[in-house]
This record gives C-alpha cells, sequence and structure tokens, in this order.
C-alpha cells in the first residue's frame, strides 16, 4: 500500500467525473427523486418514514455497485489497468483509490437524499441523524465495493449490467424489508443471514424506531463496514498482473 | 551493467490453446534499438507482453535488466506502450499523463517533458477521446516516456504518424539510446526496419533471422529489407518437411 498512489488513483477518479458533470447529477440526483417520489406515492409521511430509512440505505448501495463494476471493466477492457499493473502500483491502491473516490460522491449523495427527506418529505426518526448518515454512506461503500469485486466476473458491460440483477436484486427481496426477516421460512431465513443488506436494513429500521445505540446496532454497523472490507479484499485477489 | 537488457530463452506462450510463441530465444544488448518485425498476428504483442511480464507463459525464461521479467524491481524501469492506446479516454492528455506520473513517482515537471517529446504540445488540454488516432498513439507514447525507464517495450508505436513525425520520433528512439536506454519496437513497416541496429524477423511464432540490416540484405541478396523478409520466408518454406 503507497497513500500517495491511493490518493492520485482517487484524484484521478474524480477528475474523471468532472469531464461527465451529467453522470455526476444523476448519481448525486437520482436517490433523492426516487425519495420525493416514494414519498408522494404512499401519500402519507407516516408511511413514508416507516419505509425511507431502509430505501435510503438500498438505492445508493444499488447506484453504486452499477457504477463501479462498470468503470473498473471499463479499466480492464480498454487496456489502462494492464499498463498500470507494469507499473508500481498495488492492486490495493487501485481498489482503495476508487473506494475512496466513489465513497465520497456516495457521501454526497447521501447526506443530499437524507437532507431532502428529513426537511421537505417530513421524514421523522428516533434516533440520530448522525448514524442514520454514517450507515446509509457504509451501505453506499459496501455497493461501491461489491461493484468492484463482481466486476472481476464480467467479460463485457452487457454482463456487468446483468449482475445487479444477480447480486442486488434477492438481497432487495431478503433483507426484510418486504417481509420481516424472522417470519421467513428456515432456508431463506439463513441465507437473510448471510447477506449483508439485511445488516444494513435491520440497522436502519433500528435508528428510525429508537434512539438507544446498543451493541445489536454497533454489531450490525460493524458487519456491514466488514463485509465492504472484505469484498475489497477479495476484489484484490481477484486482479492479475499477468493474464492468458 | 554489462549484462544483456533483455534474455529471452526456450520461451513458449499458448493463448487460447494454440501456440503464440513456439520456443524462441533472444538476447538484446544495453543502449541498442532493436526492431521487432514481422505480419500481423506473428506473436509480436505476445512476445513484448511476456518481456514485460504480463503474460501468462507456458515455459521458458525472460529475464530483462538482470532480473525475472515482471519483478516488481523493474516497474520503474520499464516503459511500455501498447498498440491500442491505454490511456483514460475521459481526462485530458496532461491530466492523464500527471497519474501515470504519480503512480511512477516520477517528477511533474516530466508531464511538460514527454508532451514536447512526442509534439503534443497544442493538446495537452485537449481531452485524449477527441484526439485524432494518431494523435492518441503519441499520447500513449508519452506515457512510455515517462519517469527514466532504462528499456522501452513499444508496439507499433508510429502507427497514424505523417512521415515527418515519425521521422522525429525515430531520431527520439536514437537520442534516447545514445544515453543509455534500450528499445525494444514492433513495426509491420520495413522502411522503418532499416532505422534499427539489430533486426528480430518473426513469422508465426518463430524467428526468421536475428540480424543487423545490412547482414540481412546482404545475406539474402534482396536490394531492400522488404525483399530479404519475403526471400527468407521462401527459403523458409523450402526447408520445411
Amino acid at each position: 500500500m503507497n497513500a500517495s498512489i491511493t490518493l492520485a488513483t482517487t484524484r484521478r477518479i474524480l477528475t474523471q467525473l468532472r469531464h461527465d458533470p451529467r453522470t455526476v447529477v444523476l448519481i448525486i440526483g437520482v436517490p433523492s427523486l426516487l425519495m420525493i417520489l416514494l414519498r408522494y406515492v404512499l401519500n402519507s409521511e407516516q408511511r413514508f418514514s416507516g419505509l425511507a430509512p431502509a430505501l435510503l440505505g438500498i438505492f445508493p448501495f444499488t447506484i453504486m455497485f452499477l457504477l463501479t463494476s462498470i468503470t473498473t471493466l471499463r479499466e480492464r477492457t480498454t487496456g489502462t489497468f494492464e499498463r498500470l499493473m507494469t507499473m508500481p502500483i498495488g492492486k490495493l491502491d487501485l481498489l482503495f483509490g476508487y473506494a475512496l473516490a466513489f465513497g465520497l460522491l456516495a457521501t454526497v449523495q447521501v447526506v443530499v437524499a437524507a437532507g431532502i427527506s428529513l426537511t421537505w418529505l417530513g421524514l421523522d426518526i428516533a434516533g440520530s441523524v448522525g448514524s442514520l448518515l454514517l450507515i446509509t454512506v457504509l451501505d453506499a461503500l459496501l455497493g461501491t465495493a461489491l461493484g468492484l469485486f463482481v466486476s472481476a466476473f464480467a467479460r463485457t458491460e452487457f454482463q456487468a449490467i446483468q449482475f445487479l440483477p444477480v447480486f442486488v436484486l434477492p438481497q432487495f427481496l431478503l433483507c426484510g424489508l418486504f417481509v420481516p426477516r424472522d417470519s421467513m421460512g428456515w432456508l431463506l431465513s439463513r441465507i437473510s443471514d448471510v447477506l449483508p443488506l439485511s445488516y444494513a436494513v435491520d440497522a436502519l429500521t433500528q435508528v428510525t424506531r429508537s434512539a438507544t445505540i446498543d451493541g445489536t446496532l454497533i454489531r450490525n454497523i460493524l458487519i456491514i463496514a466488514g463485509c465492504a472490507v472484505l469484498a475489497l479484499v477479495l476484489g484484490a485477489a481477484t486482479l492479475r498482473r499477468r493474464t492468458p | 551493467m554489462h549484462e544483456s537488457a533483455i534474455v529471452v530463452d526456450g520461451l513458449r506462450v499458448v493463448r487460447g490453446g494454440q501456440p503464440v510463441i513456439r520456443d524462441i530465444g533472444l538476447e538484446v544488448a544495453r543502449g541498442t534499438v532493436t526492431g521487432l518485425l514481422g505480419p500481423n498476428g506473428c506473436g509480436k504483442s505476445t512476445l513484448m507482453r511476456a518481456i514485460v511480464g504480463v503474460q501468462i507463459v507456458a515455459a521458458g525464461a525472460v529475464t530483462v535488466l538482470g532480473h525475472p521479467a515482471g519483478s516488481p524491481e523493474l516497474r520503474r524501469r520499464i516503459g511500455y506502450a501498447t498498440q491500442e492506446p491505454a490511456i483514460y479516454a475521459d481526462l485530458t492528455v496532461a491530466e492523464a499523463l500527471r497519474y501515470f506520473a504519480a503512480v511512477l513517482g516520477a517528477p511533474p515537471s516530466d508531464v511538460g517533458r514527454v508532451i514536447h517529446e512526442v509534439g503534443l504540445e497544442e493538446c495537452a488540454n485537449t481531452v485524449v477521446g477527441s484526439l485524432s488516432g494518431g494523435q492518441r498513439g503519441r499520447a500513449n507514447l508519452a506515457v512510455a516516456l515517462l519517469g527514466t525507464p532504462e528499456l522501452l517495450v513499444l508496439d507499433e508505436p508510429t502507427v497514424g504518424s505523417d512521415p515527418e513525425l515519425r521521422d522525429e520520433l525515430w531520431a527520439l528512439f536514437h537520442d534516447l539510446a545514445s544515453t543509455g536506454v534500450t528499445l525494444l519496437i514492433s513495426s509491420h513497416v520495413m522502411d522503418e526496419a532499416a532505422r534499427c541496429e539489430q533486426l528480430l524477423l518473426m513469422r508465426q511464432g518463430r524467428f526468421l533471422a536475428q540480424d543487423t540490416p545490412d547482414a540481412l540484405r546482404s545475406r539474402t541478396g534482396a536490394p531492400d529489407l522488404e525483399q530479404a523478409f519475403l526471400r527468407l520466408i521462401k527459403e523458409q518454406e523450402s526447408t520445411a518437411p
């Protein structure tokens, strides 16, 4: 690991985004638009407050997953990845550079969406806004890390997009948003236990309902962060300096 | 510092079940310009990838600047440019070079130097994606010149350049060689071969010849290198079982 190379990578990715303002507007605006849509579809502040925190975690998770899997795949297909691999950059320098750049972007995205939800849309949570933001930013980072990881298994951008329904939608169905996790069948409940998004939704639900920060909440937050780091390290393990 | 820049021994590479490099050996002396010539698909790019250490090889040894190819020690000492430009299309030329310079630990002043060396001053602040094909190729070459590489491995660096620019680039290559840099340059244009001190003629994963341009011409009795190459192919085919 080399901090200056990691930071140079982060700066490079942010510069690339600066040349593509439309993407930046989409990244920052879409979750907020979806929250506004959700609020008026439900047409009740109370029902909105029940669902919104979980979705504040899920929307950035999904968008960051898609964004990173495409971007890193592009790095491979255009040959810049191979070029970097002939240079003194570590695989983790590259991945943490990505995680940092997209993490910054995700933070802006989450702050805007949560800010609009808490003020204009009347989201009312019992816990602290700080915990809500922390968990949603971690969710977005988790999406980033998983996107980096799965991009190793895609050869084309077409395949990478297909990984969204494969990796994200099952987590969406099993995370407890539609049916409480403890009322699912044994098998589904076990599957739900190993999917990181379940812990994110658990943590967000708890922040909505209560102001206490207990061991369960801290454990759930650590699980989300741990899964993000694990996905990054696994992602590094899939990168190869030598290829056929 | 007396060892060769590149020593390849018994190299074999298989891609997609097909042998692409078939047991070849070569030696490149330091401070020389070596041309790697041959038709498309003969294995030039694969050989170059093996030398920079990004190619999985089936057998053989590749030693570069005294280290096995791909060693971490070599990552600051080799400049590599692929045939397809491998440079961020959504950055300006200067931004992309600044990033690669940071990765290499090269001084920021290198960015201006290499832009000047490849003659891209007017395009320094143009986004790579909107450059012409030839300009993009030069931006790609500029990345390989960053830092102080002791070995430059350049895959078709002059493709798409007009004759005047090609002349300037070859002058640059010889200037670099005179300071002790070793260059391995692939091309399928035979008139570029005459500018090299040493030639490696490749065909179907093997070397037809490894010699100086003069020696090749006199050996085959051909007036130019293109004819010499064709005669060598005929010679090989008539002796093949």
